[in-house]
C-alpha cells in the first residue's frame, strides 16, 4: 500500500454512509441513523472536503469520515480503525463518520495484492497507515491555519479538532478545509507521530460504532438490498459432490405464479422470480436429472477409514527437529493416539446470497465479501468482461469467519451468472441448506501422534502425522504459501511451531484430494492442530503424573510472553483451588495470528454431557487497540470454537452431507453459554490479531477438564459424539 | 390482497396467503430489519410479534397473521426514543455481526413485557430459541438485565 500516498477514491462511486453517533440518553436523536443509500443518485464529492488521502476526508462543517476498506462481520473495524486515525488526527472518534470503500488498490491489503479482509490482520497491517494518514492530516490543517495566522507552526496545537495558538485564537478544522487544499500535503514520512504514552483513544474502552443502526433493524447486510426492479433467485444446487446435471423439466417451475425464468447456470438450474417465496416453491417444482454416480463412494466415514491407515505411514515432513527415533527407545513411557476432527460448516448466521446487475457497461454487485478483489476478478472472468467493468459494493457481512473470503467467489460468480441477460438486478439467496450443503468446510483431520516422557516425566519426544486436505493449496494463496514439495503451511501452523519445548518433534502430513470442498474456518489450522498438541502435552501431563498447569509451565519457561499468559488465565481462574462440587478445571494454550491466548474451561459432566460453566481466558495481543473489541472478540472467538467442539460437524454419505440445516448441525444456544472472563496482558510485544485467536484454545481447554472430570481422554470431536454416558 | 397490521399501521400486500410472514415482510414491505436465518423456525432471527406474542415470521402464514397486531424490529423503538432492551443493547456492547440481533431483541422485549425482572432461567427460557453465531450470549444474558433496570426506572448510560 502506498502508505500515505494520494491514493483517491472513486469520485462517482455509490457512497454508503452509516451515521454513527453515540446515543445519548436513550434516544436516537443525533444518531444521524441515515439508511443507508442503496438506489440513491450517486453522492458527489463537494469541492470544499480536504482529502489528503483515500481514508479520511474533512469537511467544512467539522465532518470528518473515515473510509474503511475492511470488511465489517462483526470484528468491530469500523470501531478500531477510525480510532486509529482518529488519535492522530485529534478528533473524538465516537464523533467521526465511517464510510465502507469501494474496491480501490488504496485499500489493498499491504501482503496481498488483493482488497482482503481475514488472518485477523486488520489493525495490526493498517496501524501505522492509519497513524501516518491521521497524522499527516492533522499537519496539513496546522499548516493551514499557521498560513492564515501567519504564526510560527510551532506554537500552534490541536485540541479536539481545533487549532488553537499561544494568543488564545482558535479555528476549527472545518474552518481550514479550503486553506488546507490549497497548500501541498505534508511529507507523511517526516511527520512525527504521537508518543504512545499521550494517546487519549488507543487502549482505551470504546464502544462499537455500529450499535445504533444494528439494534434497530436499519443497518443493511447483503441479504437487505433492494434494487429497483431487482428479481430473486435460488438456484437448485447439486446435491452430491461432484454430481452433474444430466436435464430439467422447468414446466411446472414456471406455472408457479411470480417465477419470471429457469434457467442452468453453471452452479445449477437458477429460479428466477419476483420475491424469495417463489423462487423456493419453483425450486421445489423443478424436476432435475443430476447424474451423482460419480459421487457414491464418497462418504466421511470412508475417509476416516482410509486415513487411518494413511496415518501409519510416512509423510511429507513439515518439521523434524532432533531424533524421535532415538528418543522413543529411550523413553520411559509413551503413548500412541489418534486424534479426529470432523469437518464444519461455518455457518454464518446471514446465509450466503449477492445482488448482481449486469449491464452493457459491466456487472455491479452489492455483497458482504471478505474478498472484494478476488469477487471481481473472478466475475470478470465468468462474464468475459473486464475487470475495469467489475464494480462492488461491500454491506454488513452477517458473519464471514472466512467463509465470505471464498477462495472461488463462488457466491459473487453465481450471482452475477444468474443476474447475466436478465436485464435487471437479481438476488441469488442461499437458503440455510443451500449454504450448509454447498462445501467450504473446515476440512476433516485424522492424526496419529506417538508421543513419550523420559525418567524426570518431561517430554523427550512427538511424532505427529496429519492426514487431510490443505486449506492454503486450495485457495489462491497455495501458489505463494506452499512448498514445491506440497507442504502447505496452514496444515502443520500451530504443530510445527508449537511453544511447549519439545526436545525431539517430527510433524508429517498426507495431503488428500477428497471431492469436498475445504476452506479456512476461523483460525485456519489452528483450531485442529491446537486442539491435539494441546491435548497430547496433557496427556504427557498424565504419564507422568503431573498437574497439567505446572507442566505447561515447565514446558514454557524459556517463553516468558506465553508463561505470563498461561499464569494469568491459572491465577484469574483460581487453578488448583476447590470448586463447585462436580466442577473441574482444563486449561489451554496456543499463539496464532501474532496473538497468544490460554483458556481455563471450568466443566462438570452429567449423564454423558458436558456443561461448560465458565470460560477464563487471558490474551497477549502486543497493544490491544481497542480493548473492548479485544475482549469482545475473545468472548466470540471461545463461544465459536466451544459450538464446533460441543457438536459441530458435518457428515458426508454418497457424497451428500447430511445435515442441511440448524436442527442437524446443533450450534451452541444461550443455555449452554459459559461465563468468560478475559483479562488482557500487557506484554509491549507487537501488535497481533484479535479475531481469531480467540478460537483454538477452547475445545482442548474443554476436553482436558472433561478429562480431570471423568478420567476420559476425548480424541475424537464433537465431544458430544464421543463422550461415554 | 392482504390487509397486515404492522407496527400500528395497516398494509396491503399482494401475496398468496401460504405466503410466510418473513417473506413478505422482507421481499414485499422492505422491512428488511427481520432476518431469514434458517425457514424452520430454528433460529429466532425472524422473531417478530403478533399480538404481544414473540413468534418466528418464517414459519407463520400471511393467513394466521391476519387480523393481528404485528411488531418488528422497525416499530420496538418509540419514535426517537429507543426501547430499553435496545438502549441496554448498546449500552452494553452487544452487537457483533448484528444479523440476529433483531431476533434477539424481539424476543427479549416480548420476555420484558411479561416479566419485569428476569432471572437467569427465565432468560435461558425466553432465549433459547436465538442463535447467534458470533457468540453474544453473555452479553445479551446481562443487556436483558440492565434493559429490566432501564425499564424499572434506571438510567441508561
Ligand atoms: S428464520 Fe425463522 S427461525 Fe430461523
Ligand atoms: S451478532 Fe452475529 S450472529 Fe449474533
Amino acid at each position: 500500500m502506498s502508505e500515505a500516498g494520494n491514493g483517491t477514491t472513486d469520485n462517482g462511486r455509490r457512497q454508503f454512509l452509516i451515521g454513527i453517533g453515540v446515543v445519548a440518553g436513550g434516544t436516537a436523536a443525533g444518531l444521524a441513523l441515515r439508511p443507508w443509500l442503496v438506489g440513491a443518485a450517486d453522492v458527489g464529492r463537494p469541492p470544499a472536503d480536504f482529502q489528503p488521502h483515500a481514508f479520511v476526508r474533512i469537511r467544512s462543517d467539522d465532518t470528518v469520515t473515515v473510509i474503511i476498506g475492511k470488511s465489517e462481520m462483526g470484528q468491530g473495524v469500523y470501531g478500531s480503525l477510525p480510532m486509529i486515525l482518529a488519535e492522530e488526527l485529534d478528533v473524538d472518534p465516537t464523533k467521526v463518520q465511517v464510510e465502507i470503500a469501494g474496491v480501490d488498490p488504496a485499500f489493498n491489503h499491504p501482503f496481498l495484492p488483493a482488497q482482503f479482509t481475514g488472518g485477523s490482520m486488520s489493525v495490526m497491517t493498517t496501524y501505522d497507515a492509519l497513524r501516518r494518514v491521521g497524522a499527516q492530516a492533522r499537519a496539513a490543517l496546522l499548516a493551514a491555519a499557521a498560513d492564515q495566522w501567519n504564526a510560527e507552526l510551532i506554537t500552534l496545537t490541536t485540541d479536539n479538532g481545533v487549532v488553537r495558538d499561544s494568543r488564545g485564537r482558535s479555528l476549527r478544522y472545518g474552518a481550514l478545509v479550503d486553506a488546507a487544499n490549497r497548500l501541498s500535503l505534508p511529507d507523511p514520512t517526516a511527520i512525527t507521530l504521537k508518543d504512545p504514552s499521550t494517546f487519549k483513544y488507543i487502549g482505551q474502552p470504546q464502544r462499537r460504532l455500529d450499535s445504533p443502526i444494528k439494534v434497530t433493524g436499519s443497518a443493511t447486510f447483503g441479504i437487505d438490498v433492494m434494487r429497483p426492479g431487482m428479481l430473486t433467485a435460488v438456484i437448485a444446487r447439486p446435491p452430491a459432490f461432484g454430481a452433474r446435471l444430466r436435464g430439467f423439466d422447468a414446466t411446472a417451475a414456471k406455472a408457479v405464479v411470480g417465477v419470471v425464468e429457469v434457467k442452468a447456470v453453471p452452479s445449477g438450474v437458477a429460479v428466477i422470480a419476483q420475491h424469495t417465496y417463489a423462487a423456493l416453491r419453483g425450486r421445489d417444482a423443478l424436476v432435475i436429472d443430476w447424474d451423482t454416480s460419480g459421487s457414491k463412494q464418497l462418504s466421511s466415514e470412508g475417509l476416516r477409514q482410509e486415513w487411518r491407515a494413511l496415518a501409519k505411514r510416512p509423510g511429507l515432513v513439515g518439521k523434524n527437529v532432533g531424533d524421535v527415533a532415538t528418543a522413543f527407545r529411550s523413553a520411559t513411557r509413551s503413548i500412541e493416539v489418534e486424534y479426529e476432527l470432523p469437518y464444519l460448516a461455518h455457518a454464518c448466521m446471514e446465509p450466503l446470497n449477492a445482488v448482481a446487475e449486469v449491464t452493457a457497461e459491466g456487472c455491479e454487485l452489492w455483497l458482504g465479501t471478505q474478498s472484494q478483489s478476488q469477487d471481481a476478478r473472478f466475475v470478470a472472468e465468468a462474464l468475459g468482461i473486464a475487470l475495469s467493468e467489475v464494480r462492488i459494493n461491500t454491506l454488513f457481512l452477517g458473519g464471514g469467519f472466512g467463509r465470505r473470503a471464498s477462495a472461488v467467489s463462488d457466491f459473487a460468480v453465481d450471482a452475477a451468472l444468474v443476474a447475466q441477460g436478465v436485464g435487471k438486478p437479481v438476488k441469488v439467496m442461499w437458503t440455510r441448506e443451500d449454504d450448509m450443503r454447498g462445501g467450504y468446510y473446515r476440512p476433516l483431520s485424522f492424526n496419529r501422534v506417538k508421543a513419550a516422557v523420559g525418567a524426570d516425566g518431561m517430554p523427550v519426544a512427538i511424532h505427529h502425522v496429519t492426514v487431510s486436505k490443505p486449506v492454503l493449496a486450495n485457495t489462491a494463496m497455495g501458489k505463494m504459501a506452499v512448498t514445491k514439495e506440497g507442504l502447505d503451511p496452514s496444515t502443520i501452523e500451530g504443530s510445527a511451531d508449537m511453544p511447549y519445548a519439545i526436545p525431539n518433534l517430527r510433524v508429517e502430513v498426507h495431503n488428500t484430494r477428497e471431492a469436498v470442498p475445504i476452506l479456512w474456518w476461523r483460525s485456519v489450522g489452528h483450531s485442529i492442530t491446537g486442539f491435539v498438541t494441546n491435548s497430547v502435552v496433557d496427556e504427557l501431563a498424565t504419564l507422568a503424573g503431573r498437574d497439567p498447569y505446572e507442566y505447561r509451565r515447565e514446558l514454557l519457561k524459556e517463553k516468558p510472553r506465553h508463561l505470563a499468559v498461561l499464569e494469568r488465565a491459572a491465577s484469574a481462574a483460581n487453578w488448583g483451588m476447590t470448586l463447585s462440587a462436580g466442577h473441574f478445571h482444563g486449561i489451554a494454550l496456543q499463539e496464532s495470528f501474532g496473538s497468544i491466548v490460554a483458556q481455563v474451561a471450568e466443566v462438570s459432566v452429567f449423564n454423558g454431557k458436558a456443561r461448560v460453566h465458565r470460560v477464563t481466558c487471558a490474551v497477549d495481543c502486543g497493544l490491544a487497540v481497542s480493548p473492548s473489541q479485544v475482549v469482545a472478540q475473545m468472548e466470540s472467538g471461545i463461544l465459536y470454537g466451544l459450538s464446533a467442539a460441543l457438536d459441530g460437524e458435518i457428515n458426508i454419505e454418497d457424497g451428500r452431507v447430511v445435515e442441511g440445516n440448524f436442527d442437524g448441525y446443533r450450534v451452541l444456544r444461550l443455555v449452554d453459554s459459559p461465563a468468560i472472563d478475559v483479562h488482557i496482558v500487557t506484554s509491549g510485544g507487537p501488535i497481533g490479531g484479535i479475531g481469531e485467536p480467540g478460537t483454538p484454545p477452547i475445545a482442548p481447554a474443554v476436553c482436558n477438564a472433561i478429562f480431570a472430570a471423568t478420567g476420559q481422554r476425548i480424541r475424537r470431536l464433537p465431544i458430544s459424539k464421543s463422550l461415554s454416558a | 390482497m392482504i390487509s397486515l397490521n404492522i407496527n400500528g399501521v395497516q398494509r396491503e400486500v399482494e401475496a398468496d396467503a401460504d405466503m410466510p410472514l418473513l417473506w413478505a415482510l422482507r421481499d414485499i414491505l422492505q422491512l428488511t430489519g427481520t432476518k431469514y436465518g434458517c425457514g424452520i423456525a430454528q433460529c429466532g432471527a425472524c422473531t417478530v410479534h403478533l399480538d404481544g406474542q414473540p413468534i418466528r415470521s418464517c414459519s407463520i402464514p400471511l393467513s394466521a397473521a391476519v387480523g393481528g397486531r404485528i411488531t418488528t424490529i422497525e416499530g420496538v423503538a418509540n419514535g426517537d426514543e429507543l426501547h430499553p432492551v435496545q438502549q441496554a443493547w448498546i449500552e452494553l456492547d452487544v452487537v457483533q455481526c448484528g444479523y440476529c440481533q433483531s431476533g434477539q431483541i424481539m424476543s427479549a422485549v416480548a420476555l420484558l413485557e411479561k416479566n419485569t425482572n428476569p432471572n437467569d432461567a427465565d432468560i435461558d427460557m425466553a432465549m433459547n430459541g436465538n442463535i447467534c453465531r458470533c457468540g453474544t450470549y453473555p452479553r445479551i444474558r446481562a443487556a436483558i438485565k440492565r434493559a429490566a433496570e432501564i425499564k424499572r426506572g434506571g438510567k441508561s448510560a
